[in-house]
């Protein structure tokens, strides 16, 4: 059979995501990678705490951070981890509009959640704490922003995944580019979840 | 313990001897020829070892060269060698006598290393107590208790056991003295300033060569110092002289008012001067100039001509002096003696 | 050769640049890592000239500072590890029985992204000179230094390890999924079983790296503080993820060394290797352990006592599965039959070689007596042996012993003898009196010394043994250039090689196997050859293979980072945007268009095997 077939439910695999040699690269491939982001995300942590006290003349982090705005972003994310479970619910079960629903909902929050960042860096800004300002503000900014460039990156990826596949069924070969999406966002929301610990509550509680 | 130590005696008088044999190089660099406690012990730690390492050394070497020899193919020897899988009891033994040898190796480790840094810590009032700060490539040397600030040169009585507190105004560096200690590096920022103790030894009227031993720029090889150790009487009266020192210590009255419009913003002399570079009070009496080269006239005066050539990368400008004011300044500087 | 799907059989040099086949990027990785090789090589000649004579001025200041960090960046980034991948791309899935790498078009990309990268941190010495501040560039030397050379440091080095990172992914997965029938972990040969551990190592090492250049990029282009302590930043930091990778990297380093070694000395000894079981275990504890020393560079940085003593311990551990690895070879050897080829006199070289380096290497684990070597030319000495005496006799004999199985040739044996006595007695001409020359008071990286400190004999006796190291490279470079200009003059197996990558004809198919062998037994060919008849059996029969299309995409996307990198070191962000807007793209049409490869016909692979060619 040719990996670029679209699947009927007749020879659908249980997983197929890992029905080719390919797919089951993929799939280890990616999870070794993210073992790899761990690593990094790991080292942006230890640089922020640090630094993270030393923000000299300007705000500290329990100064600037409204925790409302930040759990709102939390759980807009912690939303669009759930949807796209359900996306990869319906892969499994060779439902391709159902997917792209999902995954649909999980770029919007996404992008909401972006959206929110952005609005809370510019903020920041305005009240002094600057990428420049401070050993804290370099390592704020870096590693949130790291975390936010890879929040628009799953938006790119998925756009053009939705887009190259619209019209196409479940295949072979688009199966485990869906799941390693779904796979790679659920690790973006994980690391989301220690910035949240580790920046935003640890910052308001000293 | 004692015995222990005594046991390390009678290795470094063995191994002093076969290494004299080989050259241990420079009695005021060498770390081979230590001259105070710290370097001793150092030594020591080094002999031990080193013996441990030897010994494995050699057991490997022997059987290499055995195998060697004797299992090498012959000619029209076809048959096939035994084909081995291994040999648990062989294997069990080069695992467990390694892990012998390094506890025994590790026991003296941890507790040199407890050691040296136990007493690391800033000196109590009667202590002799230095400050060293690294610059792009010279060293500052504050003994606060005696409220004086040398440079280059740091002056020290015999027996005693001198704190340290380091740190950098520029980059990293390392402060080395061979001969009485192994180094420690000068962080900036004061975070991460760090302390460090040596025992200056027995010997009196020696001059022991000091080191960077962190890369720091263009002039990280030039960037020696010399530890002067004296008797414990000439030191009180070297710090007498030094306090006293001012800048009319010289008798070369052109080459003061030279200094004085050109070099004291950064240089001081006695109490006045900046100090963004090294102080000069007693230059005359220095071992070097800049740090490096014979102290004479000439080289005082190449020096100041084009501090660049010398030193590269180093923060003294090139200022705009005749000859003459040239000749003068060094011949004021020479003559900025101790009394 | 016909297929159904589209398929564009190119050559010369757009074959080159749009290869996916791991043989072909093998060759290209040693090409490239090769010539690196030689340019570290002439940094080093440089500096030994200037250290020849106490108060040489031939190469001061700045300009040495800048040989001797690009000496060790380019050994190191730009050199030994696209040599190391080189040998693991043209060996490993050989020895595995597989038709290619897990992913043929990361590995080119990989491949290309070190490329670009390494080559645009040699433009350096063109564009304002070359980076200064070591290649370890300790913040803040790193971060004042005013003009571009830290810049293409940073960022020839991020884009180089990007490729690094994703070469050791695929390897992780080939190994992994793609071991032929019957090739159980446990029957890995060890080069292969090295290859995996320091692919792993790469895995989790390189991205500590990564944050590294990050950080000192935004502290030299966006003026952040990191490092900066009157902006509360703490140079340390710098150190610390430094050495958080500079370890492990050690090991990333010499684990395939020893892999090649245990390759070479159990062929050539005509016996299985000693206690494979416990060399694999060694090693992966090797790897383990890797990850827990990297203080021990930092001894003299002030952590306090019991950080020193923690890591001076975990450091002479490491000494243990070491060991064990130096008495298994020995005892490989034992009862042998040693035939002394050129591959096999670089393995004989390495072993007594290396366990120098590693005593010395205990030695300096003792944190108070670290305080004299550290920085000193004992360390110098130290990591040559190590590297040089471990890392490059083991890359020589690896070099030898593959040579016919990579460019279907065998080097000169009269040749690779002068090649290896040359090095090795320069070698140790080289670099034993630096163990004297550190504990006498010499500092390393310092441009000259002064006469009158009894420094000058072990000097000059180093720069001879340097110049003796140089001409056993150019009897190396003869003896290639003397072989490629002959026709090729091999047997499948010339060394009675016992693993499965002499089981194919010469030269290798681009499928590598015709049917994937069954392997049944540690060294499969081996077995076949004491229990069969010679060949592996094949585990399948003859049918359609499946490979993998070329692609330009991988050369164009590391073009991209390669501009985009002028552009971040300029402070141009139109330059750095469209380099990056190239990546993007590449990304964007790499995922759009459909490539499902093409299929090799059964007929055809029938026609090659009653050829002999498969």
């Amino acid at each position: 059979m040719n990996a670029g077939e679209r699947l009927t439910d007749a020879n659908f695999p249980a997983h197929p995501e890992k029905a080719t040699l390919e797919g089951k690269n993929k799939f280890l491939g990616f999870w070794l990678f993210l073992g790899g982001e761990t690593v990094l995300f790991a080292t942006l942590f230890g640089t922020y705490l640090g630094l993270r006290n030393m923000h000299l003349d300007g705000p500290s982090g329990e100064e600037l951070f409204s925790l409302p705005l930040v759990f709102l972003a939390t759980m807009l994310l912690l939303t669009s981890s759930l949807t796209s479970v359900y996306a990869v619910l319906s892969l499994k079960q060779n439902k391709v509009r159902s997917l792209q629903g999902w995954f649909l909902v999980t770029l919007l929050l996404g992008l909401g959640f972006l959206g929110l960042e952005i609005y809370e860096f510019i903020h920041y800004v305005h009240e002094g704490h600057t990428f420049t300002s401070s050993a804290f503000g370099s390592a704020f900014y870096t590693l949130v922003g790291f975390h936010g460039a890879h929040v628009l990156f799953g938006i790119l990826w998925i756009t053009t995944l939705l887009a190259r596949n619209w019209n196409r069924g479940i295949t072979l070969s688009n199966a485990p580019k869906y799941y390693l999406f779904a796979l790679y966002w659920h690790f973006v929301d994980v690391v989301w979840v220690f910035i949240f610990t580790v920046v935003y509550l640890m910052g308001k509680v000293g | 313990m004692k015995k222990w130590l005594q046991k390390g005696r009678f290795l470094s008088l063995f191994a002093m001897l076969a290494l004299l044999l080989m050259g241990c190089g420079d009695p005021t660099l060498s770390t081979l020829i230590p001259q105070g406690e710290v370097a001793d012990k150092q030594f020591q730690l080094m002999l031990i070892s080193i013996s441990i390492m030897i010994l494995v050394l050699v057991v490997v070497f022997v059987l290499y060269a055995f195998v060697l020899l004797k299992f090498r193919k012959k000619k029209g020897d076809e048959s096939t060698p035994k084909q081995v899988e291994g040999n648990h009891m062989l294997e069990l033994l080069w695992t467990v006598i390694p892990i012998l040898l390094l506890i025994i190796l590790a026991v003296p480790t941890v507790m040199r290393t407890f050691e040296f840094s136990a007493d690391a810590k800033p000196a109590s009032k009667n202590e002799l107590s230095i400050k060293v700060t690294g610059h792009q490539y010279w060293w500052e040397f504050e003994y606060p208790k005696e409220e004086l600030i040398t440079s280059q040169e740091l002056v020290l009585p015999a027996d005693t056991k001198v704190h340290v507190e380091l740190s950098s105004a520029d980059v990293i560096h390392s402060f080395w003295i061979p001969s009485l200690a192994g180094k420690t590096d000068t962080n900036p920022g004061d975070k991460n300033k760090n302390y460090m103790w040596f025992d200056t030894g027995s010997k009196t009227d020696v001059v022991y060569k000091g080191k960077c031993a962190e890369l720091c720029g263009a002039s990280h090889a030039l960037m020696d110092f010399k530890v002067r150790v004296v008797s414990k009487e000439d030191y009180k009266n070297w710090v007498a002289g030094y306090k006293a020192a001012d800048d009319k210590s010289s008798a070369n009255a052109d080459g003061q008012q030279v200094f004085e419009k050109n070099c004291l913003s950064c240089h001081a002399v006695g109490q006045n001067g900046g100090n963004t570079g090294p102080s000069l009070t007693g230059f005359g009496d220095k071992d070097r100039v800049a740090g490096i080269l014979e102290h004479d006239k000439e080289n005082l005066k190449k020096w100041i001509k084009d501090p660049q050539e010398v030193k590269p990368g180093n923060n003294m400008p090139k200022v705009n002096l005749s000859d003459e004011e040239i000749d003068a300044v060094s011949d004021y500087l020479l003559g900025l003696k101790l009394k | 050769m016909a297929t159904h799907e589209s398929h564009k059989k190119r050559s010369g040099l757009m074959d080159w640049l749009t290869t996916v086949d791991h043989k072909k990027i093998g060759i290209l990785y040693l090409l490239a890592g090769g010539f690196f090789f030689l340019i570290g090589g002439l940094e080093a000649v440089l500096m030994r000239i200037q250290l020849m004579e106490p108060d040489s001025k031939i190469f001061t200041g700045e300009l040495y500072n800048q040989l001797l960090t690009m000496h060790g960046t380019t050994m190191i980034f730009l050199a030994a590890m696209p040599i190391i991948f080189g040998f693991m791309n043209a060996i490993v899935p050989l020895q595995l029985g597989a038709r290619d790498v897990a992913f043929p078009y990361v590995n080119a990309v990989g491949f290309w992204l070190f490329f670009f990268g390494g080559v645009l941190l040699n433009l350096s010495w063109f564009l304002g000179g070359a980076p200064e501040a070591g290649w370890t560039a300790y913040a803040p030397l790193s971060t004042v230094a005013e003009d571009t050379g830290v810049d293409f440091y940073v960022l020839g080095l991020q884009i180089a390890g990007a490729g690094t990172l994703a070469g050791g992914i695929n390897f992780l997965v080939t190994i992994i999924n793609m071991r032929a029938p019957g090739m159980t972990f446990m029957r890995m040969p060890l080069f292969t079983w090295a290859s995996f551990v320091t692919s792993g190592l790469i895995l989790f090492a390189f991205p500590a790296l990564t944050v590294g250049f990050f950080l000192l990029m935004f502290e030299r282009v966006f003026d952040a503080n990191f490092f900066n302590p009157d902006m509360g930043g703490n140079i340390l930091i710098w150190e610390h993820i430094f050495w958080i990778f500079g370890h492990p990297e050690v090991y990333i380093l010499i684990l395939p060394a020893f892999g090649i070694i245990s390759e070479v000395i159990s062929t050539f000894s005509n016996k299985r290797l000693f206690g494979y079981s416990a060399m694999v275990f060694a090693t992966v504890l090797i790897g383990f352990l890797g990850f827990m020393v990297w203080v021990h560079h930092m001894f003299t940085v002030g952590l306090g006592p019991v950080a020193n003593s923690i890591f001076a311990v975990a450091t002479m551990a490491i000494a243990i599965p070491t060991g064990v690895k130096i008495f298994n070879w020995i005892f490989t050897m034992w009862g042998g039959q040693i035939r002394f080829s050129t591959a096999m006199l670089f393995a004989v070289g390495f072993v007594p070689t290396f366990v120098m380096g590693g005593v010395t290497g205990v030695m300096l684990s003792v944190p108070a007596a670290d305080y004299q070597y550290h920085d000193s030319y004992f360390v110098v000495a130290h990591f040559h042996y190590v590297i040089v005496g471990g890392l490059i006799l083991g890359l020589f004999s690896g070099l030898y012993y593959w040579y016919p199985r990579m460019f279907n040739r065998v080097l000169n044996e009269t040749l690779g003898k002068w090649n290896f006595w040359l090095f090795f007695i320069g070698f140790h001409l080289t670099f034993f009196p630096q163990h004297w020359l550190g504990l006498m008071g010499m500092p390393r990286r310092v441009y000259t010394y002064m006469s009158g400190q009894d420094l000058d004999g072990a000097n000059f006796v180093s720069t001879i043994g340097a110049i003796l190291m140089g001409a056993g490279t150019i009897v190396l470079l003869i003896n290639i250039i003397i072989s490629a200009s002959s026709k090729y003059a091999t047997t499948k197996d010339p060394w009675d090689g016992r693993t499965l990558e002499w089981a194919m004809p010469v030269p290798t198919p681009e499928y590598n196997f015709a049917q994937t062998p069954l392997v049944r037994g540690l060294d499969a060919l081996y077995v076949e050859k004491t229990a069969g008849n010679g060949d592996m059996t094949p585990a399948e029969p003859v049918g359609e293979i499946h490979m993998p299309n070329g692609s330009i995409l991988p050369f164009i996307l590391s073009l991209g980072m390669f501009i985009s990198g002028f552009g971040f070191i300029y402070s141009n962000w139109y330059v750095a945007g469209a380099g990056l807007g190239l990546v993007l793209i590449t990304m964007f049409l790499r995922s759009i268009i459909d490539d499902h490869g093409y299929h090799i016909h059964k007929e055809e692979v029938e026609a090659d095997i009653k050829g002999g060619r498969a």
